[in-house]
């Protein structure tokens, strides 16, 4: 058999499962619209009114995601080289505190120019 | 399961970028903990501190025998060495222009006249974020011809990108203008480097590695399926094409260089180019010359696409600024048929055309920055009318590189035309040498022309002057001049330095 045989079936699974569950809940499910249905789903709080003056809205959420996506790259090579650590030995343990002292200075400049702060 | 091996890292080769980096990351902290009113002067130090001593370091590293750091991922020979003094060199005079001409923004996400502005303004507020930013692009630059595999090439290309991203859009006046480039800069490069991800997917595929020696012998004996290596190609050259802003992927630059702050357009002009134009050279000289065949024709067609419309735009253009822009469009057709030359005259004259082309760029966009009124710059053409009765000294300087760019002999311009053309002649591509040469004589026009609006017609506008703010002006006008100059007269020391160097390690 082709190898890739089950890894289409699989696909074809998911996307028929996808499929069905949106079609059942379509044909068998109950209409009845409110105001909370239709209003645009935002981690569920009230969603922003407006942008006032120019069409400016707050960036918060925004700062919170770019300080995520720090720790998220770190955690990316903090990985394979806690699985190397015995192997890499001494040069590992430099070469790793050097690059997350390099990742702590954006921390630190995000910190020092306010972004940690919510108002 | 293979073992992991500790990786040798080269720490001598890599040093000039490590410094830069190290600099770079200064700067962070200088913008993270001192005060305000100390930042500006603090970068003033830092900066070409850091700048200096990599290029002490470059200068050292000379005489290194050509060596592969960080497990062959970076290659430090001839072409790089000189590639990355070339880079210093012009940021450095670039920086001098940055540091004296108020032309950034102080808090750039405000709109102008609103009330974030006015408190900018109130406490005396400078951008200075622009010197870290600028030190991580040079790094990005500086690593971008030294790439020996693909994910080298590509990280040190968005490290290049994402911070003249950002300088693109600082602009003092004109902030929506700025912005709006910013945001066409940002979007036209993810794409293309989308396109260039591709292309490097592409040819991992054709050849089943990233090294480039690995793909260069893949290649050669032709063991892969050619569809791949086409594909690859065609899209990989996408990617590059468009850092170097060749037709028909040049309509982001007048764009931008228009919308940019004037010294930073300078910058991304001069420097940019030679650090897209080696790696260029390395990835079509070193990697692909297998398929010499196959790519020649290609970049035949885009050369001299790149000239003849670079060169009959910039004929229409009213703004000093676009019609550099697209100057600096035709420069790159020239550029190419160096490229297209594929000999050893041809990387040699690259090399020499990228130094003198970015001397005389980055003057020519630093005379742009003195001639003002109260509203700040003035890039209408029109208005630049009878500049020479001004200031004949600061008009002469704008007319001497101009005729640079022409390509008049007395200047470094002709020497690297003349040089670049001959290498495509020797190679025996015929057709791009004439459209070269009919070109430039094209292209001469519209430099006259603006000589001739600054000399030989009465200033319209009075209000219209030309402010010299320091000593750093000065120098980096008369400095940019003088060299032009020297390049043009005595290439000669210049030109066998490049000779003896100019070789590229397979």
């Amino acid at each position: 058999m082709n190898p890739y045989v089950p890894i289409i079936a699989v696909g074809a699974i998911g996307f028929g499962f996808g499929l069905i569950s949106l079609a059942a809940g379509a044909l068998t499910g109950p209409k009845r619209y409110n105001r909370a249905k239709l209003e645009a789903y935002e981690c569920g709080i009230e969603p922003s009114p407006q942008a006032q003056g120019g069409g400016r809205f707050p960036i918060k959420y925004f700062l919170t995601a770019m300080l995520f996506i720090i720790f998220d790259i770190e955690i990316v090579f903090l990985y394979p080289w806690a699985v190397t650590f015995d192997q890499l030995g001494v040069f590992g343990l430099i070469e790793m505190a050097l690059f997350i002292l390099t990742v702590f200075v954006a921390y630190v400049y995000v910190w020092r120019r306010g972004g940690l702060e919510w108002d | 399961m293979t073992g992991f091996v500790t990786p040798k890292l080269e720490y001598v080769a890599l040093l000039p970028m490590l410094i830069i980096f190290a600099g770079a990351i200064i700067g962070v902290l200088v913008e993270a903990f001192a005060k305000q009113s100390l930042r500006k002067f603090i970068h003033s130090l830092l900066t070409p501190t850091t700048l200096l001593l990599a290029l002490f370091q470059v200068f050292a590293n000379k005489d290194l025998v050509t060596t592969n750091a960080a497990i062959n991922s970076v290659v430090i020979d001839g072409p790089v060495i000189i590639a990355q003094g070339t880079i210093l060199i012009l940021t450095l005079i670039s920086l001098l222009f940055i540091l004296d001409v108020d032309s950034f923004a102080p808090e750039a996400s405000a709109l102008p006249g609103s009330e974030e502005e006015r408190k900018a303004l109130a406490i005396g507020k400078q951008q200075t974020e622009i010197f870290p930013l600028l030190l991580f692009s040079v790094a990005g630059m500086m690593l971008f011809p030294a790439a020996n595999d693909l994910i080298t090439l590509f990280i040190a290309l968005e490290v290049l990108s994402l911070p003249l991203y950002l300088m693109a859009g600082l602009s003092r006046r004109r902030r929506l203008f700025s912005q709006e480039s910013a945001m066409k800069y940002f979007l036209l490069g993810a794409y293309s480097s989308a396109f260039f991800i591709f292309g490097a997917a592409f040819l991992y595929g054709y050849s089943g590695s990233i090294q480039f020696s690995q793909i260069r012998s893949a290649v050669v004996g032709s063991s892969g399926n050619d569809v791949l290596l086409l594909i690859g190609i065609v899209f990989l050259s996408v990617g590059l094409l468009f850092k170097v802003g060749a037709v028909p992927f040049h309509a982001w630059t007048p764009d931008v260089y228009q919308g940019a702050p004037t010294p930073i357009t300078g910058f991304m002009a001069a420097v940019t180019k030679v650090a897209a134009f080696l790696a260029v050279l390395r990835i079509f000289y070193t990697v692909l010359d297998g398929a010499i065949w196959q790519w020649r024709p290609l970049l035949t067609a885009v050369a001299i696409l790149t000239m003849v419309v670079g060169s009959v735009v910039a004929l229409v253009q009213r703004d000093v600024k676009r019609m550099l822009a697209y100057s600096s469009i035709a420069h790159a057709g020239f550029l190419l048929t160096g490229v297209i030359a594929f000999n050893k005259a041809g990387l040699e004259s690259s090399l020499f055309y990228l130094l003198a082309y970015g001397i005389a760029t980055l003057g020519a966009f630093g005379i742009i920055t003195l001639i003002q009124d109260s509203q700040g710059e003035v890039t209408d053409l029109n208005r630049w009318a009878g500049l020479g009765k001004k200031s004949p000294a600061i008009a002469s300087a704008f007319a001497f590189f101009l005729l640079t760019f022409a390509g008049i002999p007395l200047t470094s311009g002709f020497i690297g035309k003349f040089s670049i053309f001959s290498a495509a002649y020797e190679s025996g591509n015929i057709a791009v040498v004439v459209v070269g040469v009919l070109t430039s004589a094209l292209a001469a026009f519209f430099y006259i022309r603006v000589i001739v609006l600054m000399f030989f017609t009465d200033a319209k506008d009075a209000t219209v002057t030309v402010t010299l703010p320091t000593l750093r002006s000065s120098i980096a006008v008369w400095g940019t001049a003088f060299l032009t100059l020297i390049l043009g007269v005595l290439p000669n020391s210049t030109l066998s330095f490049i000779e003896n160097l100019a070789i590229f390690t397979r």
